[in-house]
């Protein structure tokens, strides 16, 4: 039968997915045809050369059929073993075996359906010399082996670690007995067979199927089950391979792995000290068994070589024989990443570094090596939303401390955290005597959230500070905004992440007045505009005015109508008056029969009277970084912010605009818990990998890939107008975000009302106006609508609105 | 610049020779070179020449060359003009019509002819032009007030220097720092930082020698302002005393130079502010950039007040010079120079012959913006024209017709 139709056949047999080695009959033919003028020229050529119909097929494919160039490499490769290996027996029949066993034939792709032969085809106990298996042959006595029969899943794993056992008895073995001449005539199995059996990688079942058919060659090797059927005991194992010499990086290899493997092997020998007593087998007992009893040549790789033994051993020796059912854990790994690469070469990463793969593997091993480590994290893979609804949590709120510079919004806000003991005592008492030492005893309630030395010793919030704490029903987390007209690009940070304000109001004559035209005014107007509802006004410093009632009617009354005027609905406006340094009317009920007048809410009573709110967790995700700093040791690069929309979890993979880097979520945290998942609406800490820091700033929005936001250097908007707008330079905020720009056009003034274009290409646009203008900037920067934006100039907000 | 040689005749065409001194000249060579002028200035061009055999060699040789300028290139970060344009003058070693680019050197004369023409398709040397080149020359002679500005915020800082007709931005800095957070020292320490390396970038560019023993005291002192909202430029400024009085000695000599200003904002567009505080209006102001930046301040605040006696944009300015709404008592045209610039020849004259108009027939006062000062990037924002009015004009009628 000619080889070539039992290769068409398993073919047909295989499920090929590879479209490249389809049996396309014309190739066939002319590889047919290339290969009987290969064999031509290297039988005609001086010296002259034998090989196998295999081994040209083999070269022709790797050299597309080139005739010159197959015949050149098989004649290099020839020389060279001859030169290697003068001892070595001749062939009997050159062309009846596999001189090289070439690891692959051509159109041999990895497949996913299981196969034994195929599973071992590439593997170096396939290539060993046939003398090595004889000493194996005893060991299936072992009671320790037998047990892998029963768990096939587990026996890559423990024939190895045999392997290596018996490896180390083998080369015992072979120093006392003297290498011998092969005793076997190779040429008892027809010259198809053995090319066919290394050809035709047919499945397992397939070829137990066809192992009672006369015309198909049984081979114990690749059939365990019909070895331990005994349908073929009689017939000796044929002669896989000559002796074969190793490319000289085979054995180094080979020894790399022997080290790595040292440990185990010594402890397995222990194991079975009874190995040595055997003796060899019997002339009897190798004929019946088969040409590999005896040691051909003292020369090899004992290590694959004694590999091979082993699996024969199962096979021969198995009750149940072991079929292989499920391929071992290595070899899913290996398959996956062989047909990942889809070129079936790479297979041969697998531990056989025996044949010449392995230096291109070491190479191409180099090749896929970085320098930066990626870390993978493990995603839980959580539906976050089912989880967030599953959740217990209390209602959070942020909000907002506003008002004028000095207005005492530092000093309430510490103050409600020290009442409600979310600052200790000793701290407090730390502060206290520090702000004594500067003489600033006044400000030591700030300094809770004041924490920057700048701060404490100008006395001046400078940067949005936030705390948490927690009534019966609500977590609260402050946001303490700096009164400055400098840091109002803070402010504007601030009130980005806030459900609702509390405006503070420096009750103290002139104090309020002056604040009423200063950054109450601005603050006010900018919160409304970046889309806060609800206000409270805490009237603060009514101790300085004796808890005067007038005083606080006329500031209700101006407030009131001020910040209707701005766009507040007056059941959204509460008025509180207290007094942040005493404590007054913030968590408990004032004492002071001054202020009996008042029987209102206390300001934390005020807060809990908010209705929460709600975000929108179903959205694309998107979160403006506020922060990027250096956690800890552990997390080395961390960001923090409010998650405007959406939802992630630990081990997301993150965008970041407008640098459009990717980066991995090792872990987060929630309000300083740590969490798996974090919800819009929740403030915060993601520790991220995979990423430079310098493609990180405030200012940054977060998204996925999968809905980014885009990078803009231009927008319309629709705004508000609190100044004169003409084309000009301007800043634009937008929470952190903090970009030059500049007004190229007023498009249109609008109807505060309808939104109907009043006048087209206004000259100039008042205060109070609203119009549609076209902002241009220098630099791509993530904006989206509907955004709001904040347009500021020569440290006047000038405009606000709603991107379009 | 050093004029050399005059000979303007009276119809406009005629030949300049400079001699650029200082790097700034190069910008005011930039503004009087236009495309289509003869530009005649030493080269240094490659010459290959082929043997009959074949084998080529090539030599630099210095030339004279005289081009026709078809494109002009300038960098104001390091002041280099490069004319490109085509030979019109035979050499030994160049034909007629080959192009060459010619790098204008400092201290090196150049010849600039301006062509009318027989039908007056150049615009020669107009009033424009002849404005420029006395402004180039600076027949006054007090022009050497400079400024440094470092315009900072958190994690950004801009150095630019301020010359009399440019504002140059030689240097951005940009760090991340951390903010202030929870028992985190990490502000302060990221700040520290930033200070550091913004003082290291400043000294660079103002090539600050840093030895200790240096004899230069002879170097022009500039100030060097400090501009900020907030306290980051106090900050810099105690860092660099600091500094001073520890690790580097030599820095003590700069000390008195340091002036902090507030600014709204780190950017850039902030320095018109910074040249508006007092302490920087005693040192400049009677620098033309800062009387551009009041005037450009003073049009802004009209334009507020009385939004119909002032008006912007190349067309309304056009339409309010025609109702004679810019003369005489009041009435002032702004424009930018970017728009003399213009490489078709036809715009450049309709500006001229606008401020022409403007001058001598209406008798308004005119006044042309560097459009590489702060002020001038205002104005071009306008469109960069704009103009104050003598009487209060309502432009319902060019809205219609921007309806149409």
């Amino acid at each position: 039968m000619s080889r070539h139709r039992v290769k068409a056949v398993s073919y047909d047999d295989e499920d090929y997915d590879y479209g490249y080695d389809s049996p396309d009959p014309e190739e066939q033919e002319f590889l047919q045809q290339c290969t009987t003028e290969v064999l031509t020229q290297l039988r005609a050529g001086d010296p002259p050369v034998t090989a196998t119909r295999d081994e040209v097929q083999e070269a022709l494919w790797h050299y597309y059929n080139d005739v010159e160039k197959s015949v050149n490499y098989l004649r290099g490769k020839k020389a060279k073993e001859v030169k290697k290996k003068p001892s070595a027996p001749a062939p009997a029949k050159p062309s009846a075996v596999p001189v090289y066993p070439a690891p692959f034939s051509p159109p041999s792709p990895p497949t996913a359906h299981f196969s034994a032969a195929d599973f071992f085809r590439d593997a170096p106990w396939l290539n060993v010399p046939a003398h090595r298996k004889a000493e194996m042959l005893v060991e299936p006595l072992y009671p320790r082996l037998g047990l892998l029969g029963g768990a096939p899943e587990s026996g890559g794993k423990v024939s190895k670690l045999a392997a290596l056992a018996a490896a180390r008895k083998k080369k015992e073995g072979d120093k006392a007995s003297s290498p011998a001449p092969a005793a076997v005539p190779e040429t008892e199995k027809p010259q198809a067979s053995s090319g066919d059996q290394k050809a035709t990688p047919l499945s397992l079942r397939e070829r137990l199927a066809s192992s009672a058919k006369p015309q198909k060659s049984l081979d114990s090797l690749q059939s365990p089950r019909s070895l331990a059927k005994g349908s073929c005991l009689g017939s000796p194992l044929p002669p896989k391979t000559p002796p074969e010499p190793k490319k000289q990086s085979a054995p180094e290899v080979a020894d790399q792995a022997k080290v790595e493997k040292e440990v185990p092997v010594a402890s397995q020998q222990e194991d079975e000290p009874s190995i040595t007593i055997r003796a060899s087998p019997s002339t009897f007992a190798s004929t019946i068994v088969g040409d590999s009893t005896r040691p051909k040549m003292a020369e090899s790789n004992h290590l694959y070589a004694n590999t091979l033994d082993l699996i024969r051993i199962y096979g021969q020796d198995l009750a149940e024989p072991f079929d292989f059912a499920g391929p071992s854990p290595d070899d899913v790994v290996l398959n996956a990443q062989s047909s990942a690469k889809g070129f079936k070469s790479k297979q041969a990463t697998s531990k056989s570094a025996g044949n010449k793969k392995a230096q291109g593997d070491l190479a191409s091993g180099m090749n896929n090596l970085s320098v930066e480590e990626k870390v993978n994290v493990r995603s839980k893979n959580l539906d976050v939303l089912s989880e967030y609804s599953k959740s217990q949590r209390k209602k959070a709120m942020n909000f907002a401390v506003i008002g004028h510079v000095d207005a005492g919004k530092s000093t309430l806000m510490g103050r409600l955290l020290a009442d409600l003991k979310a600052v200790d005592q000793r701290t407090l008492d730390k502060y206290r005597s520090e702000a004594h030492q500067m003489g600033k005893e006044s400000f030591a309630l700030a300094w809770v959230l004041d924490q920057g030395s700048e701060e404490r010793a100008r006395g001046v919030t400078i940067d949005i500070a936030t705390n948490k704490f927690e009534t019966a029903t609500t977590v609260f987390t402050i946001v303490d905004s700096p009164g400055h007209r400098d840091f109002v690009p803070n402010m504007i940070a601030g009130a980005s992440q806030a459900d609702f304000a509390v405006l503070v109001i420096d009750s103290g004559t002139g104090n309020f007045e002056s604040g009423l035209k200063g950054q109450t005014k601005e603050h006010a107007l900018l919160a409304r505009s970046m889309g806060i509802q609800r206000i409270i006004v805490a009237v603060n410093k009514m101790d300085s005015v004796e808890w005067d009632q007038e005083r606080f009617q006329e500031i209700e009354q101006q407030v009131s109508s001020f910040l209707t005027t701005a766009g507040f609905q007056a059941k959204n406006i509460a008025f509180v008056p207290c007094s942040g340094i005493a404590g007054d009317n913030v968590t408990r009920r004032s004492t002071d029969p001054n202020v009996s007048w008042y029987q209102g809410r206390t300001l934390v009573e005020e807060l809990e009277a908010t209705e929460p709110y709600s975000h929108a967790v179903d959205k694309p995700l998107r979160m403006t970084i506020g922060d990027v700093f250096r956690g800890s040791v552990q997390n080395p690069l961390s960001i923090s912010g409010r998650l405007d929309a959406g939802s992630l979890q630990v081990g997301d993979q993150i965008l970041t605009m407008p640098s459009g880097e990717k980066a991995t979520i090792r872990s987060l945290e929630v309000d300083g818990e740590p969490n798996d998942w974090a919800v819009a609406g929740q403030n915060v800490t993601l520790n991220l990998v995979n990423i430079d820091p310098i493609h990180l700033r405030s200012g940054d929005v977060i998204c996925r890939a999968s809905a980014p936001i885009a990078n803009v250097t231009s927008f319309t908007c629709k705004v508000l107008a609190f100044d004169h707008l003409l084309p000009s330079m301007v800043d634009i905020h937008r929470g952190r975000l903090h970009v030059p720009g500049r007004i190229s056009r007023l498009v249109a003034t609008l109807d505060k009302g309808s939104g109907a274009s009043i006048k087209k290409k206004p000259k100039i646009v008042g205060p109070g106006t609203v119009a549609r203008i076209v902002v241009e900037m220098d630099q791509a920067v993530p904006l989206e609508a509907p955004t709001r934006i904040v347009l500021r100039a020569g440290g006047d907000t000038v405009a606000a609105g709603l991107l379009e | 610049m050093r004029l050399v040689k005059n000979k303007i005749e009276l119809n406009g065409s005629g030949t300049v020779t400079l001699c650029p001194e200082e790097p700034e000249d190069m910008w005011h060579a930039y503004n009087l070179i236009r495309p289509n002028d003869l530009l005649r200035a030493s080269a240094i061009r490659r010459v290959t020449t082929t043997q009959e055999t074949g084998s080529t060699s090539s030599a630099r040789v210095h030339l004279t060359l005289e081009v026709r300028v078809k494109n002009l290139d300038f960098d104001p970060q390091s002041s280099q003009l490069h004319v490109s344009g085509t030979i019109v003058n035979e050499t030994a070693h160049t034909k007629v019509g080959q192009h060459h680019t010619l790098d204008l050197e400092l201290n090196r004369n150049f010849t600039l002819e301006k062509e009318v023409g027989s039908d007056g398709e150049g615009v020669g040397w107009d009033s424009m032009a002849v404005e420029m080149l006395k402004d180039a020359v600076d027949e006054g002679g007090k022009r050497r007030a400079e400024a440094v500005a470092v315009v900072m915020q958190e994690g950004l800082a801009h150095i630019c220097f301020i010359g009399q007709f440019q504002t140059i931005l030689k240097q951005k800095v940009e760090m991340s720092v951390p903010r202030k957070r929870h028992g985190g020292g990490d502000h302060d320490k990221g700040m520290s930082k930033f200070y550091q390396v913004t003082l290291d970038t400043l000294l660079r560019q103002l090539e600050f020698n840093t030895s200790a023993t240096s004899l230069t005291n002879i170097e022009a002192v500039r100030p060097v302002l400090l501009a900020s909202p907030g306290f980051v430029a106090a900050g810099f400024q105690k860092y660099i005393q600091s500094v001073a009085s520890t690790s580097m000695p030599a820095l003590k000599r700069l000390l008195p130079s340091f002036v902090v200003v507030h600014s709204a904002s780190g950017y850039l567009h902030s320095l018109s502010e910074v040249l508006q505080s007092p302490a920087v209006k005693a040192t400049l102001a009677d620098t033309k950039y800062a009387r551009e930046t009041k005037l450009m301040d003073d049009f802004l605040e009209q334009l507020r007040k009385e939004t119909n006696r002032a008006t912007y944009g190349p067309r309304e300015v056009e339409s309010a010079v025609d109702q004679g709404a810019v003369g005489r008592g009041g009435g002032v045209l702004i424009i930018s120079n970017r728009l003399f610039r213009s490489q078709d020849v036809a715009e450049r004259k309709r500006w001229v012959s606008l401020v022409d108009r403007v001058r001598d027939v209406e008798g308004g006062d005119v006044r042309v913006l560097s459009s590489d000062h702060e002020s001038g990037r205002r104005l071009d924002g306008l469109g960069g024209v704009a103009a104050l009015l003598t009487f209060p004009i309502v432009d319902d009628d060019i809205d219609n017709d921007d309806d149409q």
